[in-house]
């Protein structure tokens, strides 16, 4: 330690200037000393703000596995509704502009101009693919009312008549089953015949992919010929008169929504973003000295990656 | 900080701050990503009962941690950065550790069947459909 | 370097080109990344929110003077009156009160920086709580809300009032501008630290207000997604938290606490940090046990995420969670009591200056004392029971959260108002002032304590017909009321000598107190920069460096005499 003020010695001549040698790196902030202090600080903002993001995220995944440990049978039934190819496509496509991204970055560090911009509409380009498969994916569901709350029990109007509303002869209660059973839903009615007694009780978590309900009614209605395409579909816009469909799986979509949702979101944040950067790279603002605003879109965007990793399997991939 | 000496490996070509990842490992790490997602894609039609979500969500954070460590440099990264990402997750943990503790508890007294509100919209909207059966009142 | 002497005395003359001359008009102020102005800013935003929950307040304590019903506030007015004043005060007020307004003056000047890292994410932040705040005058227009300010589901997804959404939303942007600022100090404390300052250098408050930034940083996200979550809940019935539609009540509170405890340390744990300052600048003696001090804020950072469940006692939580979390409680009055105990060994045999920050102070001990010890009635199962929802909460948390975390920021408002204005207020007035209040926040919340004791539920209109007990409340009622006209006057004379200073006030010497700190050792006002060059640091705590020097009618800060910066300076004993 010593009595001189090392740190203050070489500045102090042009202080009033604002000095600190800021003007070899013009990009450097007055308030900062040198451009690693500058570049530090903004990373360790960046990671500060994802951890709030986590928390955020956080939040829901915990909402989601008491949901999920509450009613596994509502999520095993429910997730047969969502496209597993399509979603399965969206983490690849989130996965590759995350490469980009991280490309775009190096190329920055290395102060490759054309690269670096390539990179970033890539990127730019993987986030409108995710959206456009996200939007496909909901209209589908929106068209056959497996939306949140109320409205997923709306039955699907065609022809001014209900989808899969069940005949008159096919009333449940009278059925000797429902009477042993102790349960009235023991009829599915696109079947049109008894179910087993267990298939009817409330926990359903073990029934494993042979419960598959959505397929065991799309089967049904081929042994009735009512519907020969489309068969998917049909089971998907008859939900509400499936049998087999537990109690407050709306919860299923309502969670799904909002998670899925708020992803949707911090992908149209990240797409601003990566506009924003794209804009200055094509300016020219970004080189090896400094890319610090590439670096932090960079992290955002991989966190939304990061969350979408977790999101795909919890709805998707579950049984 | 000024570049000359060499033409090809110049000042330019090396960052002032931070970590230059060479391409092979995010290529790699890419690659690594994808064949992931295809495997636990497959996975999810192999019936292996409880043991598939942990699976599903084991691969995820093998992936989570690719993507954090290559993608997000933290391999790199100062130690303080590695912790923040690690201690909010760890604060995650706890929320969903307390919740998790008491809902399991409290579970056994909660009543089964068609919430109150899913009833009334049931009854007016599909009052035929199995589902409307199932009324809280009715267990 | 002849002249480059890190012993040689900063600059401390008053310069007419300061923070608050150096640019003019309207525009130079709302559009500015000067943290001091922001934090100038934030304070006029946060007093003026202030006097609005007092009213409030003031209008619900009036009510209560009549056991029955009056003809001039209806029982459904009464609820939105306590719920505002509630909402109000928590998020316009005393969260923003000491991080934003006075930390974002202080912090930087203390760690002798030119700015906080991020001064545009910091001049967002205001422009998200003047958002946030127009949010929830924007609820008023939308036909208010009667929640209390917990938004408990499943009331709050039904209640006919149509202002639940726009407030949530509200608390929604104010949560990110709490965000904000946390983030903002977390990089500030950890980059921006001046040469010589290593972390257990810092003064205590710096402490402080980056142990509140991690809690903020880390439970605020789960406020503003549960929120965002009940509004969801609220217009589309998606089956979280209304039992109506599947939801599941209990994890509301969960995740509600699961901030709202943290935010109860977001409130104090600054206020903490400003008494430790007022403590020893205003006893004169070096801060007793800093490490624990310091390590205590974290602790208490730390402890405040695990005991979230003991405002669930009686809400349908498990019987294993409520052992669990009320165990945990106890812990954190271990944290808590350290500090006090190291703040008391401070003034032991200090030579204490009766002035009105350390008039505040020394009333903050005595009130976190009180609030402090009745937490821990709260935190025991069997007690809670009796007293849950009853006056004895309303008292505890008061005590805890306006006379403690309030008052530290009043006091701590008076500790800054030289540096800050470059006027000084009147003595006299300040201690009258102080005492009215003292003794205005004790009528009010004391009687409280025997009113919950007793029975009185909290959040009632009316208790004209509660058996037996009438007669008694309404002595205890009055005496409650009586002591809020009194803190209001307190107030009320508070306000009034602090503006008149701003015209009248003798100018501030840049080191009125005897301060030790960086932001004592630059001018009163600041200038834009803080300091030409970062100054070099020593030990904060060090008094013996400090005398009062004629000429300036202040104190100075003799660097010469400090041994951290002169190895030549002479040997005193008592300093390591
Ligand atoms: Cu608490």
């Amino acid at each position: 330690m010593t009595a001189i003020d090392s740190h203050s010695t070489p500045h102090d001549d042009h202080a009033h200037d604002g000095g600190h040698g800021h003007s070899e790196y013009p990009f450097l902030a007055h308030h900062f000393e040198t451009p690693a202090q500058q570049f530090d600080s903004g990373k360790l903002g960046m990671w500060v703000f994802l951890a709030t993001e986590v928390l955020f995220f956080g939040a829901l995944f915990a909402m989601y596995t008491l949901m999920r440990a509450k009613e596994p049978e509502v999520f095993s039934f429910a997730s047969n509704y969502l496209d597993t190819i399509m979603g399965g496509i969206n983490t690849c496509v989130l996965i590759l502009s995350s490469l980009t991204m991280a490309l775009a970055v190096h190329f920055a560090q290395r102060s490759k101009k054309g690269p670096l911009v390539v990179c970033l509409l890539l990127t730019f380009l993987g986030a409108c693919g995710f959206l456009v498969i996200k939007y496909f994916e909901y209209t589908h569901k929106f068209d056959a009312n497996l939306k949140w709350g109320p409205a997923f029990y709306q039955p699907v109007v065609e022809n001014g008549k209900p989808l899969g509303a069940p005949e008159a002869a096919l009333v449940t209660e009278s059925t000797p089953a429902a009477a042993t059973a102790g349960s009235p839903l023991t009829v599915n009615p696109l079947i049109g015949k008894p179910l087993p007694a267990e298939a009817s009780s409330i926990k359903r978590a073990a029934m494993g992919p042979s419960g598959l309900a959505s397929e065991d009614a799309m089967h049904a209605h081929d042994a009735h010929g009512h519907a020969a395409t489309g068969d998917h579909d049909l089971a998907m816009k008859t939900h509400v008169y499936n049998a087999q469909m537990p109690v407050n799986t709306h919860r299923f979509f309502g969670i799904y929504y909002c998670m899925t949702g708020l992803h949707g979101i911090h992908v149209v944040i990240g797409m601003f973003l990566i506009g924003w950067i794209t804009l200055r790279s094509i300016r020219g603002d970004f080189n090896s000295k400094y890319y610090t605003p590439v670096d932090l879109v960079g992290l955002y965007w991989h966190i939304v990656d990061l969350i979408w990793i977790f999101l795909f399997p919890l709805f998707y991939l579950i049984h | 900080m000024s570049n000359h000496s060499h033409a090809h490996a110049g000042a330019d070509e090396h960052p002032l701050v931070g970590h230059l990842v060479p391409l092979w490992i995010l290529f790699a790490t890419a690659t690594v990503l994808l064949v992931l997602t295809i495997i636990t894609v497959a996975v999810r039609y192999v019936d292996l009962g409880e043991a598939n979500i942990y699976i599903a969500i084991g691969i995820a954070g093998v992936k989570a941690t690719l993507v954090g460590l290559y993608f997000m440099h933290l391999k790199w990264d100062r130690p303080f950065n590695q912790l923040t990402l690690v201690g909010s997750i760890a604060f995650v943990v706890l929320l969903i550790w307390f919740t998790m503790l008491d809902s399991k508890q409290y579970e056994p007294q909660l009543i089964r069947g068609n919430p109150t509100g899913v009833q009334t919209e049931l009854g007016q909207k599909a009052p035929d459909a199995p589902i409307a059966k199932q009324n809280q009142l009715i267990r | 370097m002849t002249t480059l002497d890190a012993t040689r005395p900063l600059d401390t003359r008053p310069s007419a080109d300061n923070y608050l001359t150096h640019s003019r008009g309207v525009l130079s102020w709302i559009l500015t990344l000067d943290h001091k102005r922001i934090g100038v800013m934030y304070l006029v935003s946060v007093l003026a929110s202030f006097l609005l929950g007092g009213v409030f307040a003031l209008l619900v304590r009036t009510k209560l003077l009549f056991p029955g019903e009056v003809s001039w506030m209806s029982a459904e007015a009464y609820n939105h009156f306590f719920t505002l004043h509630g909402a109000v005060m928590v998020f316009l007020v005393i969260i923003p009160s000491i991080p934003a307004a006075l930390g974002n003056f202080v912090l930087p000047i203390m760690l002798g920086a030119k700015d906080v890292a991020f001064p545009r994410l910091n001049l967002a932040s205001y422009w998200l709580w003047l958002l946030g705040a127009t949010c929830v005058v924007l609820s008023l227009l939308m036909g208010s809300f009667d929640t209390g300010w917990t938004f408990y589901t499943p009331y709050s997804t039904t209640t006919r009032f149509g202002g639940v959404v726009p407030v949530v939303t509200g608390a929604f942007i104010l949560g990110f501008s709490s965000i904000f600022t946390g983030m903002n100090f977390i990089v500030t404390v950890h980059k921006l630290r001046p040469p010589g300052m290593t972390w257990f250098r810092m003064p205590l408050f710096l402490w402080a207000l980056y142990s509140t930034a991690l809690i903020q940083i880390l439970a605020t996200p789960v406020l503003a997604i549960t929120l965002s979550l009940l509004a969801v809940e609220r217009i589309f019935h998606i089956g979280i938290f209304d039992p109506a539609w599947g939801g599941d009540p209990v994890l509301f509170q969960h995740f509600f606490w699961f901030y709202s405890h943290p935010a109860v340390y977001i409130m104090i744990v600054p206020g903490m940090g400003i008494i430790s300052e007022i403590i020893s600048v205003h006893a004169h003696r070096h801060i007793f046990g800093y490490r624990f001090i310091a390590f205590s804020s974290i602790a208490i950072a730390f402890f405040s995420f695990l005991v979230w469940g003991h405002h669930m006692y009686t809400s349908g939580q498990s019987g294993l969670m409520n052992v669990v979390f009320s165990a945990i409680t106890f812990s954190v009055a271990i944290p808590s009591a350290i500090k006090v105990f190291n703040w008391l060994a401070t003034l032991y045999k200090g030579s204490i200056s009766l002035t009105t920050p350390m008039l505040y102070a020394l009333a903050f001990l005595f009130l976190f004392t009180i609030g402090g010890l009745t937490g821990l009635y709260l935190g025991t199962l069997n007690t809670d029971i009796h007293l849950h929802d009853t006056y004895f909460v309303v008292a505890h948390f008061h005590y805890v959260m306006m006379g403690s975390a309030l008052i530290a920021m009043i006091g701590g408002m008076h500790h800054w108002w030289p540096k800050m204005t470059g006027r000084m207020y009147s003595e006299f007035w300040g201690r009258i002032g102080c005492t009215l209040v003292f003794i205005g926040f004790n009528l009010t919340f004391f009687t409280q304590f025997m009113l919950g004791s007793q029975g009185m539920p909290r959040r009632y209109y009316s208790y004209d017909q509660l058996p037996g007990m009438a007669e008694a409340f309404k002595t205890y009622h009055h005496i409650s009321t009586g002591g809020s006209y009194i803190m209001a006057l307190g107030f009320v004379i508070t306000a009034i000598y602090l503006i008149h200073s701003l015209y009248r006030g003798k100018p501030a010497p840049a080191n009125p107190w005897g301060g030790r700190s960086l932001e004592w050792q630059c001018p009163s006002p600041p200038p834009h920069d803080n300091f030409k060059v970062t100054p070099r640091v020593g030990d904060c705590y060090d008094f013996s460096v400090v005398r009062w020097d004629e000429a300036s009618n202040g104190y100075i800060v003799d660097r010469s005499l400090d041994p951290e910066l002169n190895p030549n300076a002479p040997k005193r004993k008592g300093h390591h």
